[in-house]
């Protein structure tokens, strides 16, 4: 009896093992078949010319992913403008200022914001504002200005949840302190707690921008997804996740390898920036 | 007095004039309300225009004028004049079922072993953490790559439920092990020590005693992931694929958003999308109200 109780234990407590290493071995795996895949291209095509090249023509053999790497920065980046001040001051109205009440509501609100899927985001932005740009500021609509408004949407509940907590967390001595000095409510929380919060909210920042570089469905909808360098914000623009999602379709041999090796480089600048992130964060534990 | 200037180290504590220390934080103040308003109006935007453009779409007038329910939405065979979406709604409940199957055990056993069995701080911990941490945070086009060149060719199941399933698994799997980590460490030490104390070993009282105290966080980590599921596109499309029948296991089926995805892309049927987006979004309601009720319940509790 004593023996049989041993054994089971053993056995779960290794299913358990098991099952945790499964994240270890699933990493490993796609960044295998990933590198797999894609890096022969390049025994095939330079991967300066494919990194460097202006110009997408795999009909021809032509293979230049510049202008979706300029594509997907430049939505990011547009998002970011749109996106990181009103989610930041969201996030000190709901952790400073709100009434209790107001922030019970504002909280289940942002959450939906987080739930909604980027297909319906996509659909939304394709019938309310590309019509809507289209009509006021000209251009067909699909274009780099709509990508970018709905995934400032779309990293809104990310840079508000986490900057949120940021706040939350600095300690109420910062606060006590500076009203002890004779500073107002708002000051002390714009020249104390907020300070005190940077390197959170930097970090949900950084966080929404590796949600924006990968997303893919709503900005397939709505940016137009010419491959060439865009010209302004109203212009079309792909990204490199559209890339991929547009052509893989019907791609074969070389064509499809440029395209896992898109993927390649979309994937480099991911871990990039999640490396990034946890660097904010460890050092931001440190302190 | 030293602990004082030690707890605040960056405190700007040189004191304005009054009125411009107003002025200043005051204009912040009010900027904070704005963006408020914006991002809470955004939302009521985009579902009141859903709803307002979708909900017609179920209904129809027959010829004395009565409004009628459009049942031909919910057909059993899809069809390019029905458009019907019944197919779509059974694939994604499928698909979530076995996605589930897939997270739900690896995620749930992962986290008990993080929480209740491993040494904290040892290097296969911040292996399994740090991994954890980078499949969140890829995007879904990658998976999309992983589970084609993975399961669809590799593995050969083809282009099919399976498949899907197996992607979407593999995506959920990060949210519900660090979740079902978080909820059984907040289980307090005295529940385990009680439990020792009563001569059981280590794996009933992890069972039988830790895990259903933290199975209110782990279900709010679950239906999250079902919100995902049913909300994911990029992943499934080179994956289970684009079919419009009601798929089995080995069958390509799409899911209720790829259904609106492809409807989009084919041009057609503005009604039939925005009846289907109305759909999505109750699902993703749905599961969100549930998911903050259970974990609402789980903080009164604690």
């Amino acid at each position: 009896m004593q023996h049989r109780k041993n054994v089971s234990e053993g056995l779960m407590r290794g299913l358990f093992l098991a099952s945790a290493c499964v994240c270890i071995f699933a990493v490993g795996v796609i960044c295998y078949f990933l590198f797999a895949n894609g890096l022969p291209f390049f025994a095939e095509y330079s991967v300066w010319d494919f990194i460097t090249g202006t110009e997408w023509a795999p009909t021809r053999g032509i293979f230049g992913i510049l202008p979706m790497i300029v594509g997907s920065f430049l939505v990011t980046f547009g998002a970011l403008l749109l996106g990181a001040p009103i989610g930041v001051l969201t996030a000190i109205l709901m952790a400073r200022f709100a009434a209790k009440p107001v922030v019970k509501i504002m909280k289940p609100a942002i959450a939906l914001l987080a739930g909604i899927p980027s297909v319906v985001y996509g659909f939304f932005g394709l019938k309310l504002l590309v019509p809507f740009t289209r009509n006021t500021l000209g251009g067909n609509g699909l274009s780099m200005f709509v990508a970018s408004i709905l995934l400032a949407i779309m990293i809104l509940p990310t840079i508000i949840q986490t900057s949120e907590a940021a706040i939350n967390a600095v300690p109420n001595s910062y606060y006590e302190g500076s009203l002890a000095m004779g500073a107002t409510h708002e000051s002390s929380v714009f020249r104390a707690i907020v300070p005190a919060a940077k390197s959170g909210i930097v970090s949900g920042i950084v966080l929404g921008i590796g949600r924006a570089i990968g997303e893919t469905t709503a900005i397939l909808m709505v940016a137009g997804n010419q491959a060439r360098m865009p010209t302004g914000i109203l212009s079309g623009v792909r990204t490199l996740t559209v890339n991929v999602l547009l052509e893989m379709g019907y791609a074969a041999d070389l064509h499809r390898e440029s395209l896992i090796a898109t993927g390649v480089v979309l994937f480099v600048i991911v871990m990039a920036i999640n490396f990034l992130f946890s660097f904010i964060n460890r050092r931001r534990v440190m302190q | 007095m030293s602990e004082a200037t030690a707890i605040l180290p960056e405190v700007d504590i040189s004191v304005p004039t009054k009125k411009s220390l107003h002025l200043g934080s005051r204009f912040l103040k009010a900027l904070c309300w704005v963006a408020g308003f914006v991002a809470i109006g955004i939302l009521l935007l985009i579902v009141a225009y859903i709803l307002i453009n979708g909900v017609p779409e179920f209904f129809y007038r027959d010829e004395q004028g009565a409004l009628q329910f459009k049942s031909s939405l919910f057909a059993v065979k899809y069809s390019s004049r029905n458009l019907s979406m019944l197919p779509a709604i059974i694939n994604t409940l499928t698909m979530t079922l076995l996605s589930l199957l897939v997270s739900v055990p690896l995620g749930v056993g992962g986290g008990i072993y993080l929480a209740e069995y491993a040494k904290p701080g040892s290097k296969l911990v911040k292996a399994i953490r740090v991994t954890a941490v980078t499949l969140a945070g890829i995007p879904s086009i990658i998976y999309a790559l992983f589970g084609m060149l993975v399961f669809v060719v590799t593995l050969k199941m083809g282009i099919s439920m399976l498949s899907g399933a197996l992607t979407l698994g593999t995506m959920t799997l990060p949210l519900i092990l660090r979740q079902t980590e978080e909820s059984l460490l907040s289980v307090p030490m005295s529940y385990r020590e009680g439990s020792f104390g009563l001569g059981a070993g280590k794996l009933r009282t992890t069972v039988r005693i830790v895990l259903p105290v933290a199975m209110p966080g782990i279900l709010a980590a679950v239906l999250l992931s079902i919100g995902r599921i049913s909300g994911e596109t990029a992943a499934l499309i080179f994956t289970s694929g684009t079919g419009t029948s009601i798929a089995g296991i080995a069958d390509s089926g799409r899911t209720l958003a790829v259904h609106l995805f492809k409807l989009q892309e084919e041009g057609r049927a503005v009604g039939a999308s925005f009846a289907v987006a109305v759909v999505l979004l109750i699902i993703v309601v749905l599961m969100n109200a549930l998911s903050s009720y259970i974990a609402r319940k789980l903080t009164k509790k604690g």
